[in-house]
């Protein structure tokens, strides 16, 4: 898009002398949906080494660079304020090794989801995130894509045990190993995970898996609106319960006049499955005055999934605090004029709140002011944070997608050693 | 005492107060080393802070004056992490011990870096709560030390390790400025520093403050004991349960000279004649665990064990555990010196490792006890020698250091949980590429550029951090022009 960084024909030559599969942007929809922003370039390399010998490239002519896989992130976050050379690694989707009496997996970063859990299925193993299953393990890695049983098994940065990047340099760099327990080193993998590929591009990752569960269920309690309190104490208690759930879930979807439902995966053997899930319905009962509890085989309407949204603010919190987020939530949302509808993680200590597209901006950019307003750091350090993960840009440049950040100075330093030039994914993360 | 030291001296106790600063040599001595004994350096100063705001004044007077820094916990290392430098200051965090905040509905507590380990869990248990991260030193162990050490424990084949734990840290960064790393719930803004942070052995800053996880005390707990013949039956059970899809706690085994050293030293009567035992605790709700023992016993059984004992009350259970958890030392009782060796392996690897350290130990005449993490693949070789006995501790390093080859050989790792610190920076070079730590230390040019924080560790050969190049928005005028080109 930079024609005077592009526009040189030695560029094209020497981007095909390192990786063969390289288009025209113009010719190709890679970028679609992404502020109709065009590449000069898409390149899809085979190996780690193609991947390396493009950035090397990027790097000598000064290239603005943007890693993509399925795509099914890219419209999340800021978009990129630049892009010469779009990277997709699509066509690097191979399985590379499952070793399931070691409860590993190596795998290449194009390769999907999906197509990861049918190999690992195969050995009644899984990896315990979940992420879509057309999305790619590169991109999932990338940008810490975690869904309710982040409860249990944290998000991928927590299931990574081994990571190969292409530096912005082009250096080809590894960390971690193939071993769950290693502490030789600093984790690369950590940094690179939820990096949004401002840091380099990842093309290999490695994690630790889990058994399949024999069986799941889940249970769910209805609270009738205005009743918060109960379904408040409800996920505390849940989420501080011996019975071990996987994921505790709320769900809210839009409007204080709302029943407020709390879900609760449980994961195990049948038999055992079945009392937890007879003692978690007695719990979710006993929490407030109102609950019609239920014990499914299936997920819940809308389970682990955000409606399909134009703003989506994440709110952290301590469990102790959910009384005064959910009334935050809903005093911003009066004072903006719009119905968020939330859900997300509760248990964990994060929510989501998804506005209709059809909210205006402007209002829209005062929720979120407010909810920062009602949601102040605590005095002994942070107790969360109000971050908006999608938003058309207007609304991001009201609103901004952070408040203060704490460490933010060190990220500006840890991107200005990994990229000196700022070409990974510019403007991705305003922070740095 | 160098004349740079001697300047900053006054300022150290103005920031610690007088009592709170050690010059006097003998003293100095008691810092010589952490629980590696075999480095050893005494600090030129030691100063023991009271407060964060007291550790970004030690470090600031530190980075301002360019001399070296070392942060201490309780010195129970077994890398030489906490080693001081002779031209630096010993920032030791003992002090600083308090429980500042648990929140049961949270589940959340926030506390000092000197804490140990078990006062967290101590702290909690009233609420129902623990803290999952067990070392076996954690009765002594700080958690600030366990942050920098990314410290494991028996536990951590389920529960993970400190940094699954950790959900902020209130940091002093390497040029004196107190910062928060993560939000204090866990989720992720920006990069995750706070991930890379932890397990980086002190050499990009100091904690002052953490926020860590607390889970629910489980249901029931379950140990059982094994005997075998044999590592390799004990060993097949350990697949064979990992095979049906169980999850356990933990999973320990010791071969037959590492359950003599604990009989002499703790009498923990483990079956006579046994040539491995097996440990296998399973925790969790009673509706689950009851299935799950039945089936590791069943298990257990198949692969040949001459006896099953099994406990479910915390007196039997510790007595389970005793010689276990009392393995290290006791193998003082069958040799005078031993090393301590630290290493991974696939899971999967285990029995052709153990053959091989058997057959290494037989060919250089050094005796070599096995106790290990075997739900993980992790190793604590015990080589023994006799210090006074001229070159067996060069034969015991050499083994030592062959044991940690043959790990890498099967895909491991040099360091399951000691760390690298001092005493494995050399083998770094063998576990990972040029270029792989130079890409690690763009971290630690990110964070500490003088390196002067806890510097020595980790690399072999520390990388220059440099100007930061400027950024280059354009190609080479004579590049864009076609004059030249770029390789």
């Amino acid at each position: 898009m930079d024609t005077e960084r592009t526009a040189v024909p030695a560029v094209r030559s020497a981007l095909a002398a390192a990786c063969p599969a390289l288009s025209d942007g113009s010719s190709s929809d890679a970028m679609a949906g992404v502020e109709g922003l065009v590449p000069s370039f898409v390149a899809s390399p085979s190996s780690t080494a193609e991947a390396s010998a493009l950035l090397r490239v990027a790097a000598a002519y000064g290239m603005t660079v943007v890693p993509r896989g399925a795509g099914t992130g890219l419209s999340w976050g800021a978009p990129p304020s630049s892009c010469d050379l779009v990277v997709d690694l699509r066509s690097m989707d191979q399985v590379l090794e499952h070793v399931a009496g070691d409860l590993v997996a190596r795998v290449q970063a194009g390769a999907t989801i999906g197509q990861l859990a049918s190999v690992l299925a195969s050995a009644g193993q899984q990896l315990a995130l979940d992420a879509p299953a057309d999305a790619t393990v590169g991109g999932v890695v990338a940008t810490g894509t975690a869904g309710p049983r982040r409860f249990r098994y944290g998000a991928p940065r927590d299931l990574l045990i081994g990571l190969t990047v292409v530096r912005a340099d082009g250096v080809v760099a590894h960390s971690g190993g193939k071993v769950v327990k290693n502490v030789a080193g600093y984790d690369i993998g950590k940094l690179f995970s939820g990096s949004q590929g401002t840091l380099g591009l990842i093309t290999e990752a490695t994690f630790r898996l889990h058994p399949l569960p024999a069986a799941v269920a889940w249970v769910t309690g209805e609270f009738r609106s205005p009743d918060r309190a109960g379904a408040v104490a409800a996920v505390a208690s849940a989420a501080g319960s011996a019975l071990v759930p996987s994921a505790v879930e709320l769900d809210w979807p839009g409007g204080p006049q709302r029943a407020l439902r709390v879900g609760v995966l449980l994961e195990g053997t049948p038999s055992g499955v079945a009392e937890r899930a007879r003692q978690m319905s007695e719990l979710l009962a006993s929490a407030g005055g109102s609950a019609a509890v239920a014990v499914l085989d299936e997920p819940p309407a809308r389970w682990g999934q955000l409606p399909s949204p134009s703003t989506v603010v994440r709110v952290s919190f301590w469990v102790s605090a959910l009384g005064s987020v959910l009334e935050a939530l809903a005093a911003a949302g009066a004072d903006a004029g719009v119905r968020p509808a939330v859900s997300g993680p509760a248990g964990a200590g994060a929510l989501y709140a998804c506005l209709d597209p059809a909210a205006e901006p402007d209002a829209a950019a005062r929720f979120v002011a407010a909810l920062r307003e009602r949601l102040p750091d605590a005095d002994g350090g942070p107790r969360g944070s109000v971050v908006v993960l999608a938003a058309p840009p207007p609304v991001l440049a009201a609103a901004g997608a952070y408040g203060p950040v704490p460490g933010s100075a060190l990220m500006r330093a840890v991107k200005d050693q990994f990229d000196p030039g700022h070409r990974m994914f510019p403007g991705r993360f305003p922070i740095v | 005492m160098t004349a740079t030291i001697q300047a900053l001296l006054p300022r150290m106790r103005d920031i610690c107060g007088a009592g709170n600063v050690i010059t006097d040599r003998l003293e100095l001595r008691t810092y010589e080393c952490d629980g590696l004994t075999a480095h050893r350096c005494v600090p030129a100063l030691v100063v023991l802070p009271g407060s964060a705001a007291e550790v970004a004044a030690v470090v600031a007077a530190c980075a301002q004056a360019g001399v070296p820094f070392v942060a201490r916990g309780s010195g129970t290392g077994l890398s030489g992490g906490a080693l001081p430098r002779q031209d630096g200051v010993l920032i030791v965090m003992t002090r600083m011990r308090s429980v500042l905040e648990v929140d049961p509905v949270s589940r959340r507590a926030v506390v000092e870096p000197g804490v140990t380990n078990l006062s967290v869990s101590k702290a909690a248990a009233p609420f129902g709560l623990f803290y999952a991260p067990d070392p076996s030193s954690q009765v002594v162990c700080s958690v600030g030390g366990n942050v920098a050490e990314n410290s494991g424990g028996a536990h951590c084949l389920k529960h993970g390790f400190t940094v699954h734990h950790v959900l902020g840290l209130e940091i002093v960064t390497p040029a004196g400025e107190l910062t928060w790393l993560g939000d204090g719930t866990g989720v992720t803004t920006g990069y995750d520093l706070l991930g890379a942070f932890t397990g980086s052995e002190g050499t990009l800053g100091i904690v002052t403050k953490i926020v860590v996880k607390l889970m629910p005390l489980p249901e029931v707990v379950h140990t059982l004991l094994a005997a075998y013949a044999t590592t390799s039956e004990g060993g097949r059970a350990v697949s064979d349960i990992i095979a049906a899809g169980i999850v356990p706690a933990a999973i320990e085994m010791m071969d037959a000279l590492s359950i003599e050293a604990a009989e002499a030293a703790v009498h923990c009567n483990y079956p006579p004649g046994a040539g491995a035992v097996l440990i296998v605790e399973l925790d969790g709700p009673a509706a689950e665990v009851e299935a799950e023992l039945s089936t590791v016993r069943a298990l257990c059984e198949a692969a040949g064990a001459t006896e099953i004992r099994a406990a479910d009350d915390p007196a039997e259970r510790a007595v389970i555990w005793a010689g276990r958890k009392s393995a290290f030392a006791a193998v003082g009782r069958i040799s005078p010196s031993f090393i301590v060796q630290d290493g991974v392996v696939p899971r999967t690897a285990l029995g052709a490792v153990l053959s091989r350290i058997a057959s290494l130990s037989e060919e250089a005449g050094v005796r070599v006890a096995n106790v290990f993490h075997a739900g993980d693949g992790n190793l604590h070789p015990l080589v023994l020698y006799d210090d006074a006995s001229p070159g067996e501790a060069v034969a015991a390093e050499e083994l030592s250091g062959a044991i940690l080859d043959t790990c890498l050989e099967y895909g491991g790792s040099i360091t399951g949980e000691h760390g690298v610190g001092v005493d494995k920076s050399r083998y770094m070079p063998k576990m990972f590429t040029a270029d792989d730590l130079d890409t690690m230390q763009l971290v630690r040019c990110a964070f500490d550029p003088a390196s002067l924080c806890n510097p020595g560790k980790i690399f072999p050969t520390p990388r220059l951090c440099g100007e930061v190049p400027g950024r280059r928005r354009a190609p080479h005028p004579a590049v864009a022009a076609g004059q030249a080109e770029i390789f």
